[in-house]
C-alpha cells in the first residue's frame, strides 16, 4: 500500500464523516417535520433552518460517491452494484427529498403542502436507515466473488446486526437534528425537543452497547483490532453520554450538537478503522476487496489530491461562511387558538 | 447468455430514460441561471425594480428546474456503479476524476451560493447579491464542462493506455483528457443549447400569459420585457449552436465516421471525385432498411453535403455506412452476443438529426420574427396572437431539439460504450439482476412522470398568479440572540 492510497482511503472517510455531520442534521430535521413541529408555520420554520443550506451538505455524498469512484474504482463498482436495491432506495428518498422542498412552498392548500412535507419526513428517514445498512453490511463480510462481484440476497442485507446499524444511524441522526433545531430555533419548538432527547439519549446509549455486542459476532473488528475498536466504541458511548450529560445537566445547546455530530464521525471512524486494510469485507476473506487492490494508478491518485488540496480549502471556507450567514435563530409565529 | 441480454437492454433503457429526464432540466437550470443572472445585472445597473420583480419571478421557475435537475443528477453519478460496474472497473481511473472534480468544483459552490441568493435578498446590498447568482450561473456552467470531459471521453478517448496486466484502462495524461477535441465542441455546443433553452422557456412563457391579459394590462411590459431579453440570449444561442454544430459534425467525419454516416444517410460510400458534379449530395429525407442497412428511400440535394462536410462546393468523401460496418470488423474483429455488428440505429440517428439541427433552425426563425413584432415601436406582438400561441408552444420544443441531440450523440456512439475499447454488453454489472433493473425502471419512469407533471402544474401556476402576486406574508422571523446560545438566559 502506498502512501497516496492510504491518504486517499483516509480522505472518502473524511468526506463520509463530513457527510453525516453534515447531512445528518438535516435528516434528523425532515423526521422533525411530524414528530416536533406541530402546524404548518413551526415547519416552516424548520425548513427555513436547512433551507439554504441543505444542498450544499448533500453534496458531501455526491463527493464521497465520485471521490471513491477515482480513487477507489473497484470498490465503487462492487458496493453500488451489489447494494443495487439499498441505493436505490437511498436515490430514490434524495429525490423525492429534494423536490419536496421545493414543491411544497408552491401548492395551494395545507393538505397539498402536507403531501410534500410527508415525503420529506419518511425520505429523511429512509436514507440514513439504508446508508447504516449499507455501512454495516459491508464491514460484515457479503457474498463476493473472485472478479469482486457482489450477488447477496436479502437476508445478506438485513441481519440483526444491519437492522441495528441502520437504527442507529437514524437515531443519532434524528438527535443530531434535534440539537440543530435547539439552536436554530427559537420559541416553543426549542424546548419541546429537549423532552424528547431525555428519552432518546438513553436508548441510543443502550442501541450503542447492543452495536457493540453484535460488532463482535458479526465482524472481526474485534478479534483483529481490540484496542483501537474498543476505544472508539468507549468514544462513541462517552460522546452520546456527554451530550446527554450537556443537554439535561447543564442545559447548554452548542456543545450538544458539536457531540452528536461526532458520534456520527466517531462511527465513520469505527468502520474504517476495522475495514482497513479492506475496502469491502467478504465472507471468503480471500475476496476481500483491499485499499491496495481497489485503488485507482498513482497518477490519477495523485493529480486528484493535488485537486482536492487546492479545492476542499476553499469550499470548507465558503460553506462555513454561509453556515455564518444563516446564524440567526427562526421563530414561528405562535398560534392563537 | 438470454438473461443477458434482458440485463443490457434493461440497463440501456434505464441510461437513456435517467439521462433524457436530467437532460430536460439541466440546461434549462443552467440557461435560466444566466437569464436571471443577467435580469438581476441590469436591475444592479438600471435601479429599476422591474428588473428586480423579473429576476425574482423567473427565479422561481429557475429554482424549480434547480431542483429537479440536481435530484435526477444524483441518479447520474450512482448508476454508473449501480448498472455499469463492469465499466466502472475498466474505466474508473479516467473517469471518476472528472466526476469527482466536478462535485469538488462546481457542485459545492452552485449549491452553496444558490441558497445564499434565494435567501438573502433583503441582507445584502444588491451589488453583493447579485454576485451570489453569477457563482451560481457560472459554476453551473463549469459543472457541464466536467461531465462532458467524461462524456467526451466515451466518445473519443485521449490521455489514456491500456493496462493489460489489471484489464483496465488508465489515465496518463489528464491535461489530454481536458483537452479533448471532443470536449471542445461538445460542451461549446452544450452551453449555447442552454441559453436557447432558457430563452424559449421565458419567452413561450410570456407569450402565453400575454395571451391572458388585456392589452393595457400593467404587467404586458413585464412580459415583453422579459421576452427581449431572453430571445436576445436565445438567438446569440442558436447561432453559437449553429456554429459549433457545423465544426462537431465536421469533426465526426474523422472521430466517429459510422455515426456520420448515419446522421447524413450515407450507405453507400460517397466519393466526390466519380460523380459527375464532383460534389456530394446531401439527403434530405433517407429510410434505411435496419435488417439490410440500405436505403430505401432518398431524397437528395446535390452539392450540400460537400458544403456541410467538406466545407466546399464540391469535392470529399463520405464513407457509408456498409463500408465503415467492414472496416470496423477487419479491425475490432466480428462481434458476436448481445452486439451483432457495428451498425448504429440509421432511422433514429437520421431523423433525431434532421429533428435537431431544422428544429433550430425553425427557432431561429421564430425568434427573429418576435423581436421583431415585439420591438419598441411596434405592437403586434399583441394584435397577432396566432404568433402568441407558436411562441408559447416553442416553450417546450428546446427540450426535443436537445433530446434529439443527444439522442444522435449517445446513439451513434453504439455498440461502443467507449469509443473502439469497450462495447455496451462488456460494460454492464453482471451481478443486478433483471428484476431490480426491471422495478428501478418502473419506478423511476412513475417518479419522471410525476415529477415532469408537477414541474409543468406549478409552473402553470406561477405564471397564472404573475409578478405581483402578493408574497405570503413571511410566516417566520429571526432573532439574533447569540449571547444565549447556551441557552441559560432563554431560560428566564
Amino acid at each position: 500500500m502506498s502512501e497516496l492510497q492510504f491518504i486517499w482511503f483516509l480522505l472518502i472517510a473524511v468526506l463520509w464523516a463530513g457527510y453525516l455531520f453534515l447531512e445528518g442534521y438535516d435528516f434528523g430535521v425532515g423526521m422533525q417535520f411530524f414528530t416536533v413541529a406541530r402546524d404548518q408555520h413551526e415547519r416552516e420554520a424548520l425548513y427555513e433552518t436547512i433551507g439554504p443550506t441543505w444542498d450544499g451538505n448533500e453534496v458531501w455524498l455526491i463527493t464521497a460517491g465520485g471521490a471513491t469512484f477515482a480513487a477507489f474504482p473497484y470498490w465503487y463498482a462492487s458496493l453500488f452494484s451489489g447494494f443495487y436495491l439499498l441505493l436505490f432506495a437511498i436515490l430514490m428518498a434524495l429525490i423525492y427529498r429534494g423536490v419536496s422542498f421545493e414543491f411544497r412552498e408552491y401548492m395551494p392548500t395545507v393538505p397539498g403542502t402536507q403531501i410534500w412535507e410527508r415525503l420529506i419526513a419518511i425520505a429523511s428517514f429512509i436514507a440514513p436507515f439504508s446508508l447504516g445498512i449499507i455501512f454495516t453490511a459491508m464491514v460484515s463480510g457479503t457474498p463476493i466473488d473472485a472478479k469482486g462481484n457482489l450477488s447477496a440476497g436479502f437476508f445478506d442485507y438485513f441481519t440483526p446486526f444491519t437492522v441495528v446499524g441502520g437504527v442507529a444511524v437514524v437515531l443519532m441522526c434524528y438527535i443530531h437534528g434535534l440539537n440543530y433545531t435547539r439552536i436554530r430555533i427559537d420559541g416553543e419548538m426549542r424546548y419541546r425537543v429537549v423532552k424528547q432527547l431525555k428519552v432518546l439519549y438513553p436508548l441510543l446509549v443502550a442501541g450503542e452497547a447492543v452495536f457493540a455486542v453484535l460488532l463482535f459476532f458479526y465482524t472481526n473488528f474485534i478479534q483483529t483490532k481490540p484496542v483501537a475498536t474498543i476505544i472508539i466504541l468507549a468514544l462513541i458511548v462517552a460522546t452520546t453520554v456527554c451530550g446527554w450529560w450537556l443537554t439535561v445537566a447543564k442545559d447548554r445547546e452548542v456543545l450538544p450538537f458539536v457531540a452528536s455530530g461526532l458520534t456520527l464521525v466517531e462511527l465513520v471512524a469505527l468502520l474504517f478503522v476495522g475495514l482497513f486494510p479492506r475496502v469491502m469485507v467478504a465472507n471468503n476473506p480471500a475476496h476481500d476487496l483491499t485499499i491496495t487492490s481497489s485503488s485507482s494508478t498513482p497518477y490519477t491518485l495523485q493529480v486528484m489530491f493535488i485537486v482536492v488540496l487546492t479545492v476542499l480549502p476553499i469550499v470548507l471556507a465558503y460553506q462555513i461562511w454561509s453556515f455564518w450567514v444563516f446564524r440567526k435563530r427562526i421563530v414561528a409565529p405562535k398560534v392563537v387558538e | 447468455m438470454q438473461t443477458l441480454v434482458g440485463i443490457v437492454d434493461l440497463a440501456r433503457f434505464q441510461f437513456a430514460m435517467t439521462t433524457i429526464f436530467h437532460f430536460f432540466f439541466v440546461p434549462m437550470s443552467i440557461g435560466l441561471g444566466v437569464v436571471v443572472a443577467t435580469m438581476e445585472t441590469l436591475y444592479v445597473i438600471k435601479k429599476d425594480e422591474i428588473y428586480k420583480k423579473m429576476t425574482q419571478f423567473w427565479g422561481k421557475i429557475f429554482l424549480l428546474s434547480f431542483a429537479v435537475g440536481v435530484v435526477t443528477g444524483l441518479i447520474q453519478e450512482f448508476q454508473f456503479g449501480m448498472n455499469w460496474s463492469a465499466y466502472s472497473r475498466y474505466v474508473g481511473d479516467i473517469f471518476g476524476a472528472p466526476l469527482a472534480v466536478e462535485a469538488l468544483v462546481a457542485f459545492f459552490a452552485e449549491s452553496t451560493f444558490l441558497g445564499l441568493w434565494s435567501f438573502t435578498w433583503d441582507r445584502f446590498k444588491p451589488g453583493i447579491h447579485l454576485i451570489f447568482i453569477w457563482v451560481t450561473a457560472i459554476a453551473s456552467l463549469l459543472s457541464s464542462l466536467w461531465i462532458l470531459a467524461a462524456n467526451s471521453f466515451m466518445q473519443n478517448p485521449v490521455g489514456y493506455a491500456i493496462d493489460n496486466e489489471k484489464g483496465r484502462a488508465v489515465l496518463t495524461n489528464f491535461g489530454e483528457l481536458l483537452l479533448n477535441k471532443q470536449l471542445w465542441v461538445e460542451f461549446p455546443h452544450v452551453i449555447v443549447g442552454t441559453l436557447v433553452t432558457a430563452g424559449f422557456i421565458v419567452a413561450g412563457m410570456s407569450a402565453f400569459k400575454l395571451l391572458r391579459l388585456k392589452k393595457n394590462d400593467q404587467q404586458v411590459p413585464f412580459f415583453r420585457k422579459s421576452i427581449n431579453i431572453a430571445l436576445t440570449i436565445g438567438l446569440v444561442g442558436i447561432v453559437g449552436a449553429f456554429i459549433t454544430g457545423d465544426q462537431h459534425a465536421f469533426d465526426l467525419q474523422s472521430m466517429q465516421p459510422m455515426k456520420y454516416a448515419a446522421m447524413e444517410g450515407v450507405d453507400e460510400s460517397i466519393n466526390s471525385a466519380d460523380r459527375k458534379d464532383k460534389a456530394q449530395p446531401w439527403a434530405l429525407l433517407s429510410v434505411t432498411n435496419p435488417k439490410t442497412h440500405k436505403s430505401i428511400a432518398k431524397i437528395e440535394i446535390p452539392y450540400v453535403l460537400s458544403i456541410l462536410g467538406n466545407h466546399s462546393l464540391t469535392g470529399g468523401n463520405t464513407k457509408g455506412t456498409l463500408e465503415l460496418n467492414k472496416e470496423f470488423e477487419k479491425e475490432y474483429g466480428k462481434p458476436s452476443g448481445y452486439v451483432k455488428d457495428y451498425y448504429v440505429p440509421e432511422n433514429t440517428l437520421f431523423f433525431a438529426f434532421r429533428i435537431m439541427a431544422m428544429g433550430a433552425g425553425l427557432l431561429a426563425l421564430v425568434a427573429l420574427v418576435a423581436l421583431w413584432f415585439n420591438r419598441k415601436k411596434s405592437n403586434l406582438i399583441l394584435t397577432q396572437r396566432w404568433f402568441l400561441w407558436v411562441l408559447g408552444v416553442m416553450t417546450f420544443f428546446p427540450f426535443v431539439v436537445n433530446t434529439s441531440g443527444w439522442i444522435v450523440t449517445e446513439l451513434g456512439r453504439y455498440p461502443w460504450v467507449v469509443y473502439g475499447l469497450m462495447t455496451v454488453a462488456d460494460a454492464v454489472s453482471p451481478n443486478v439482476s433483471a428484476a431490480s433493473l426491471l422495478t428501478s425502471n418502473i419506478l423511476y419512469f412513475l417518479t419522471f412522470s410525476t415529477l415532469g407533471g408537477v414541474m409543468i402544474w406549478i409552473s402553470r401556476r406561477v405564471l397564472i398568479a404573475g409578478p405581483d402576486a402578493p408574497e405570503e406574508e413571511e410566516a417566520t422571523t429571526e432573532r439574533d440572540p447569540y449571547d444565549d446560545l447556551t441557552g441559560k438566559e432563554a431560560k428566564a
